[in-house]
């Protein structure tokens, strides 16, 4: 039976694609090629690929012509939903590396296939690392980044894993493959294999490795004779799981190629053995010339070059970090010190044990003026470190050098490690792109800063100003407050309700029965609600909004004050997706001091109005406080409006999916605004019945007392 | 009077306590001094079989109560029930505690709402009276009564914490997970399991506890991993028993039942 619907010609696709990519066209490029080639596909399909085709030119023409190029081979290829996740995986690699990447994951469609099909059974790196970095911590107890990269292997602070492991055929035995590598990685670090030289802070494998002949050789057998080493190590903690490894080992000890081999590594088996004996083996091999077993399934590679950089940043940082915690600490227990004491005289003598050999056998003692003091948990983080990388504590570690030497809050920025630069502690979250129905991962980066404080006395004008009218405030928010309500007639309670025993004595002397419902029960009614207060600090608030925005808020604390709510107040802007600012003007915890007053005072406009990333983040907040009811109230002047394209529909529909992130955790989204608009896109936003609008700024300040109180009752 | 028999709360067997270092000694110091005593650490660490212990070895009734937020002052202090068309006042656990002698130990005191702790006020301090409004009556307690709370301070919740009102009338005792060697051999001793096996059930809990503040809000307490060794002695796998006595009791998020899992096959 023919298509009731005729697919396009050539020429009409043609047509098509001109409009689309007309950006990307010239005489040498045009889109004839393409046209013929998707001429030949089934119209569903042609539908299909013009409208990925328009979807895709709004973020890149480039992709989207690269796109139009492959499509017909991909639909050759693979099924719509095999073609879609082509798409999907292109313009993420486009989001997260840029043009030639995405561009290149388009015209790679026949890997992308062939990945496809064995697809089914492979364990891919994004699904399984939520668990393999809590098994990693589990196991460790310290917390390694996992990273994605083309082979397994480490730099000894980050594993780096295959982004896809299909050496069988269920998803199971191939996730405990991974898992297997993860381990295996893990324990190269733990084990020593990156051990570092004292005298020259780089790792003895580096120097030693260079040494040989046939470098490329010597690692090769490094590796094999390493694997002897480490395994052994892991046997003891890890009993089970090196049972699984096993199976999946190079033949060796059965094999009489291998005997020779067997023969040499056999004393690194011993629990004390280090690395210097595995390289001691090395040489011993090349010298008589034996054959080495191929690699294990698990296995990855040692860049010896990665591996030495890395450790020469981490080795001098972590000395200081370790010797400046050290002198803050004996700072701070030390004798309390008089005018002109020597801070020197604060003595602090440590004594350190070093490892035996099992996960964690080793332990450090502190004492400082004699008295034993038990060790930080950052102190023993550190010491922990450097006791994996030396196998030691060094001696030189030991002596407390002045913090001045050493700014600790910069190591956290310098050791995230992104490829991307990522500006100074910001927290990374997703934007929803409603137009390609997903996700684009970590697109916003946010930073939360302190308000800078105004002056004080203009919240007392405030105060001033409506001094009539909060006392009346107060009253009516005193009515909402916790109440003990007293029910009569219990089966128990903590009284006896004696109206109900007088009547049920007469009715018993009467004959009747007596009921058992003499009690009375108090039950207290808490109010056990928590709320966050996002306000829109743009610069469309200037002038009268701000003022209305400010008055609010002083209005707004007067009357929580009254009820035991527990609030917090942020203020939001920023600029385009990587500057996505926060204010804090008051955290839950904290008290409605002069201190928070002041921050009210400062609420300046600033820039545009990015709401997505905020709900996330303050639902995030919200979600860390205990409180039966949770709230979290935007007070907001308009629209979502960001300089980088963040308005109009595509704004509108990242907030909205924010906000159901936030009703799915529990959360009870709020809106109120100003704008007269609002009806046009706040039902969309917060939902029929979540918002108010207000029509008159100057009314803001008293409805927002007056709408909190209506939603909370 | 209707009250409770003395004899039902005495323990009779010597319960089995392995001292972590100086508690036993300074809760008998608190007692004789008739200082209240607090012990504040994570659960499943040896709190209430410490308690059963320090009973024991001053031959006093034990008298326990576990706190919840519908507690009130009555369910501690007392109240009026009606027997028979009569009124007739009951003890709650605390007054019947001070009246005949004992030991009174409210279990997880922040559970309870403030307007009922502040009922323990007059008892912990040099007073060590408790006011009984309702018969008009003002128990005071002999030297062989002894007041102790308990409460988990890992729990970082802005309701739950005590006061420094309240705190500050305590001797206070900190409980933690055992070390290695003391843990393991208290699983062998409370299930009879090999030591090897302990061996590697007190590791799991290592590897659990390092979890905590990773998306677990506790690790594997000691009494989990007796509740493990048992079922291994019973004849379970130890993986499943792992899995049953630890991992699913620990969290219901799916990935991190998975690590955990994951942690069991190869330790096991």
């Amino acid at each position: 039976m023919p298509n009731a619907i005729e697919a396009l010609t050539a020429a009409q696709v043609e047509e098509r694609l001109d409009e689309l990519l007309g950006a990307v066209l010239s005489s040498r490029r045009t889109a004839t090629e393409p046209a013929k080639t998707m001429s030949a596909l089934t119209r569903p399909e042609q539908d299909f690929a013009l409208h990925w085709a328009g979807v895709i030119a709004k973020s890149n023409s480039e992709m989207a012509y690269q796109f139009v190029d492959r499509v017909a081979q991909a639909f050759e290829l693979m099924d719509s939903s095999g073609v879609e996740g082509w798409i999907i995986a292109a313009m993420d690699t486009y989001d997260r590396n840029g043009l030639y990447p995405g561009s290149a994951a388009f015209r790679d469609v026949e890997n992308f296939a062939a990945g496809l099909s064995q697809g089914h059974f492979a364990a891919t790196f994004e699904n399984h690392v939520g668990v393999l970095e809590k098994y990693v911590k589990g196991v460790s107890g310290r917390a390694l980044a996992l990273k994605a990269d083309e082979q397994a292997w480490t730099d000894t602070e980050t594993l780096y894993l295959p982004e896809t492991t299909c050496s069988f055929d269920s998803v199971q035995m191939n996730f405990q493959l991974l898992k297997s590598m993860t381990a295996y990685l893990w324990a190269q670090t733990r084990f020593g294999t990156f051990r570092i030289d004292r005298k020259t802070g780089v790792p003895i494998i580096c120097a030693e490795i260079a040494k040989h002949a046939d470098a490329q050789r010597a690692l090769e057998i490094f590796g094999a004779v390493e694997e002897v080493r480490v395994m052994a190590r892991m046997k003891r903690e890890l009993p089970g799981l090196v049972r699984q490894m096993n199976e999946w080992t190079a033949p060796s000890r059965s094999n009489p190629e291998f005997e020779l081999f067997d023969e040499v590594v056999a004393p690194l088996a011993h629990p004390q053995s280090d690395v210097q004996d595995s390289l001691a083996a090395v040489a011993e091999i090349i010298r008589r010339k034996a054959n080495c077993p191929e690699a294990s399934l698990f296995r990855g590679t040692v860049d010896l070059e990665r591996v030495r950089v890395a450790a020469r940043g981490r080795v001098e940082k972590e000395k200081q970090l370790f010797q400046s915690m050290l002198a803050t600490m004996a700072e701070n227990l030390g004798k309390p010190a008089a005018e002109d004491s020597d801070p020197a005289e604060t003595a602090a003598s440590i004594d350190v044990h070093a490892e035996t050999g099992d996960l964690d056998d080793w332990s450090l003692e502190l004492t400082i003026d004699g008295e034993p003091v038990e060790p930080p948990s950052e102190l023993m983080e550190a010491a922990s470190s450097i006791v994996q990388d030396f196998g030691a504590m060094p001696d030189e570690y030991l002596v407390p050098a002045g913090p001045g030497d050493y700014r600790s809050g910069d190591e956290a920025a310098e050791s995230s490690g992104d490829a991307e630069e990522s500006p100074r502690d910001g927290l990374h979250y997703d934007e929803w792109d409603y137009r390609r129905n997903h996700y684009r991962k970590n697109w916003c980066v946010l930073r939360e800063t302190e308000m800078h404080p105004g002056d004080v006395r203009v919240v007392e004008e405030v105060l001033e100003k409506y001094a009539h009218l909060i006392a009346g405030i107060r009253k009516t928010f005193e009515v909402l407050r916790g109440d003990d309500r007293l029910q009569r007639r219990q089966k128990q309670g903590d009284d006896i309700d004696i109206e109900a025993l007088v009547e049920n004595y007469v009715d018993s002397r009467q004959g009747m029965e007596m009921s058992d419902r003499l009690f009375t029960k108090s039950r207290r009614v808490d109010r056990d609600l928590a709320v966050v207060f996002m306000v829109d600090v743009s610069g469309s608030t200037k002038g009268w909004i701000n003022v209305a925005e400010r008055e609010s808020l002083v209005l707004l604390c007067e009357a929580l004050e009254t009820l035991d709510d527990r609030y917090a107040i942020y203020g939001f802007s920023g600029m385009t997706r990587k500057r996505c600012e926060l204010y804090r003007v008051k955290r839950f915890d904290e008290p409605y001091g002069r201190r928070v007053k002041e921050r009210i005072a400062g609420l300046r406009p600033q820039d545009y109005t990015r709401m997505g990333v905020t709900i996330r983040h303050l639902s995030k907040l919200l979600l860390e406080v205990e409180a039966k009811t949770k709230v979290l109230i935007t007070l907001s002047d308009g629209k979502p409006d960001d300089y980088d394209g963040y308005r109009g529909e595509y704004g509108i529909e990242d907030t909205r999916q924010a906000l159901l992130e936030a009703k799915h955790a529990g959360i009870h989204p709020f809106c109120i605004t100003i704008d007269t608009q609002a009806h046009d896109y706040l039902p969309r936003m917060y939902g029929h019945v979540n918002y108010a609008m207000v029509n008159d700024v100057r009314k803001l300040p008293l409805s927002v007392s007056s709408i909190y109180r209506r939603l909370t009752a | 009077m209707h009250t409770v028999e003395v004899e039902d709360y005495t323990i009779a067997d010597k319960p089995y306590y392995a001292p972590q270092s100086q508690e036993v000694e300074l809760f008998e110091s608190a007692y004789r001094n008739r200082i209240p005593v607090l012990l504040k650490g994570p659960t499943g660490c040896g709190k209430t079989r410490f308690m059963e212990f320090m009973a024991w070895r001053l031959q006093l009734p034990l008298v326990t109560v576990s706190c919840h937020d519908d507690l009130t002052a009555s369910d501690l202090v007392g109240r009026y029930l009606i027997v028979g068309g009569e009124t007739s006042w009951v003890d709650g656990p605390l007054a019947h505690a001070v009246r005949v002698g004992g030991i009174c130990y409210l279990d997880e005191i922040v559970e309870a709402r403030k307007d009922t702790t502040v009922v323990i006020h007059p008892l912990a301090d040099d007073r060590r009276v408790l006011p009984v409004e309702k018969t008009g009556e003002l128990l005071r307690a002999g030297p062989e009564f002894n007041l102790t709370i308990s409460y988990n301070p890992g729990y970082q919740s802005v309701l739950k914490d005590l006061k420094q009102s309240t705190r500050q009338r305590f001797v206070a005792l900190s409980f933690d997970y055992p070390q290695k060697a003391l843990e393991r051999e208290i699983i062998v001793h409370e299930s009879s399991v090999d030591d090897v096996t302990a061996e590697a059930l007190v590791r799991f809990a290592a590897m659990t506890r390092n979890l905590r503040g990773s998306g677990l809000e506790e690790g594997a307490s000691t009494r989990l991993l007796v509740h493990a060794a048992k079922m291994i002695v019973a004849g379970i796998a130890p993986v499943d028993a792992c899995n049953a006595s630890i991992t699913q009791t620990l969290t219901d998020d799916p990935e991190m039942t998975a690590s955990i899992h994951e942690m069991a096959t190869s330790l096991f």
